[in-house]
């Protein structure tokens, strides 16, 4: 005892052994998060994507889709870079930066609303099927597997096409390619505390299915949902580009969307490139943060990597 | 087919517990069924320890999931009666089976290591039996949940209300498993195991704790165990399985003192001895459970029985007391052709 004293271990008189130096499964999970480079590398992108959409009429230079320096851009070119317009002017005579960081507003709020509309629904239907089993799982089941047959972009093209070309039509044609996939992935997850002990152990008690199901068996199963909403939400960027790339997006040209530049710049890309390069590798960097932070996520949760 | 064991309690008193000839058959498509338990018949009166012991695969714990309605219901067919208290629970409505469950009948189980939920602190497991049972509120239960902590003896109570499983050692899991089937001050605790997955050390502890506590609330508690050494601490009435039945019943003492079933009296040879003089051999029961006769063809232990003869080869051989204890010790019962020391 007085050896341990003398090295300077402080003498904690409870010798219970405390995992990681007494977190919580969450605590612990959120500090191995911390300690991944590719994570805290997808951290900083997502913050700054989140920061530049909601910081946007603050960052950027001019009001966006003016088209106030039409007269500017002729048939033949489209200025560059100058002094008032940092990256250029885009191909109707707007500020292109300004433009792209509006763009990063519309991705994160249809991103985020389609993304949490997704899980919410999933997450219901999963309930449903690995909480109560029986003949609503397999209806669920069958109906999800029916959805997940077909592409989830051909779904959201379908979706979008059928609701019209609007915001919110936008949302629920890349919720409804979401659905299926959260439905099925919290199914599995609860399907697999379905048999563990402390479920029994809960039966035992006398507890309600509900209250087990929801209470017990999901705060269980969240991990590999929270990871798939991570990454989902990659996908939805790059989703909502799509949508608007191939003329299913927000019919407003008053609203700036990395699509639709990638789209219109398309006429143009020999004589100004950087018209699609820069809301590209908006697209590509945004998603690439998600993704990382996703992988990240997914290493953090598991609880095999305590090690 | 068999007589019900003769354990009549004391002056006209009810059973708390009757298990009636139970029986437990697992089916699955497209393979033969399987019959784990098979025909087990045994009492608890209030206030009583009961044993249950035997091998692994003997039928333990699936009679005691079977007494708690906790076996699938897919592919298992139970039979028999389960009287608590008078009520049959085997054809109750599991809604109003559960509600009896943590109230009326608690379980401790083997692992404490899993038998937590990981993700969620000890206080919300703890409250959560309480706020399922009782009427109590928010503060109410957690004063309660950190008085049944102090009572299990975990030290500092109010910290550990906080703290998730992984931050407890595995006696301290188990002690707070106990507190949780404590709760709500059931009649009878079913106690599968509880110290299997323990250290020697701590095994000892729980235990101690374990009987103590349902002595002092006059809880019943049937404790299964493969250990002869924790039945001999604890248990009032000892009733040992073999091969889905009960082969043996008899008080503690008149157990270890005069075992009469061939199986007992093998396994209380088998343990060792530390009196024994250096050099001598253990002796096992030779064999494994799955040299088994079926109970209609004789007695199920008769390929691994040293003892056993044609007689044997007969089936429905019943649960009574052998000619040497029918008139001193009435209540010690066999199912053996041939007891040990019937001579006595």
């Amino acid at each position: 005892m007085s050896a341990l004293d003398a090295v300077g271990t402080t003498a904690e008189p409870d010798a219970e052994p405390t995992g990681e130096a007494g977190l919580g499964p969450w605590a612990a999970a959120w500090r191995r998060l911390r300690r991944n480079p590719s994570g805290i590398v997808g951290a900083v992108i997502v913050l700054l994507f989140v920061l530049v959409a909601v910081l946007a009429p603050v960052l950027a230079p001019y009001r966006p889709a003016t088209g106030q320096w039409f007269g500017e851009v002729t048939p033949t070119s489209v200025p560059g870079p100058s002094a008032e317009h940092v990256l250029g002017l885009d191909s109707f005579g707007s500020d292109l930066l300004t433009q792209l960081l509006y763009g990063a507003r519309s991705s994160l709020v249809i991103g985020v609303v389609s993304t949490a509309v997704g899980l919410a629904v999933g997450a219901v239907l999963g309930i449903l099927a690995g909480g109560l089993g029986g003949w609503v799982d397999t209806v669920i089941m069958r109906i999800v597997d029916v959805l997940l047959s077909i592409p989830s972009l051909l779904l959201a093209v379908s979706v979008a096409a059928l609701l019209g070309r609007n915001a919110v039509s936008i949302m629920l044609a890349i919720s409804a390619a979401q659905v299926p996939i959260f439905a099925r992935l919290l199914r599995a997850s609860l399907l697999a505390q379905r048999g563990q002990d402390y479920v029994v152990a809960l039966r035992s008690l006398g507890l309600r299915r509900r209250r087990i199901v929801v209470g017990h068996m999901l705060p269980n199963a969240l991990g590999p949902v929270l990871v798939q909403a991570t990454l989902v939400l990659a996908t939805a960027v790059i989703e909502v580009a799509a949508l608007s790339f191939l003329g299913l997006g927000a019919a407003d040209p008053a609203v700036a969307e990395w699509g639709r530049m990638l789209v219109t710049a398309q006429g143009r890309l020999e004589q100004a490139p950087q018209l699609a390069v820069y809301p590209g590798l908006a697209i590509a960097v945004t998603a690439l943060g998600f993704t990382l932070l996703g992988e990240a996520l997914r290493e953090a949760l598991d609880p095999r990597s305590d090690r | 087919m068999t007589p019900t064991p003769q354990t009549t309690p004391p002056a006209g008193a009810r059973p708390l517990l009757e298990v009636e000839d139970l029986r437990v058959r697992f089916s699955r498509r497209g393979q033969p069924a399987t019959t784990a338990v098979d025909g087990v018949s045994f009492s608890v009166d209030a206030g009583e320890v009961v044993g249950l012991v035997g091998e692994s695969g003997c039928g333990k714990s699936v009679t005691s999931l079977a007494v708690m309605g906790l076996l699938p219901s897919r592919g298992t067919r139970v039979t028999g009666s389960v009287r608590f208290d008078g009520t049959e629970l085997l054809t109750m409505a599991p809604g109003q089976l559960a509600a009896r469950r943590g109230k009326d009948l608690a379980m401790v189980f083997q692992d404490p290591m899993t038998s937590l939920n990981p993700v969620l602190t000890l206080g919300r497991q703890l409250t959560e039996v309480l706020r399922a049972h009782t009427d109590l509120d928010r503060a109410a239960r957690k004063a309660e949940a950190l008085d049944l902590l102090g009572r299990v003896g975990i030290p500092d109570p109010r910290r550990r209300l906080g703290e998730y499983p992984h931050q407890l050692s595995g006696g301290m899991r188990q002690r707070v498993l106990i507190a949780i089937a404590l709760a709500c001050s059931p009649r009878l605790i079913i106690a599968d195991e509880p110290t299997t997955a323990l250290d020697v050390t701590i095994q000892a502890q729980v235990l101690d704790l374990l009987t103590t506590l349902v002595r002092e609330s006059g809880t019943a508690m049937v404790l299964i165990t493969h250990d002869l050494g924790v039945v001999a601490g604890t248990c009032d009435r000892v009733n040992v399985l073999y091969a889905g039945r009960v082969v043996e019943s008899a008080s503690r003492q008149d157990l270890f003192a005069r075992p009469r079933h061939r199986y007992t009296s093998g396994l209380l040879a088998a343990v060792p001895r530390v009196d024994a003089p250096e050099g001598t051999p253990l002796q096992p029961v030779r064999g494994t459970v799955r040299d088994r006769l079926e109970w209609d063809a004789g007695c199920a232990f008769l390929p691994r029985c040293g003892r056993g003869d044609g007689a044997c080869r007969t089936g429905g051989i019943p649960l009574a007391p052998t000619d040497a204890d029918r008139a001193r010790h009435p209540d010690h019962e066999a199912r053996c052709v041939h007891p040990a020391g019937a001579t006595t």
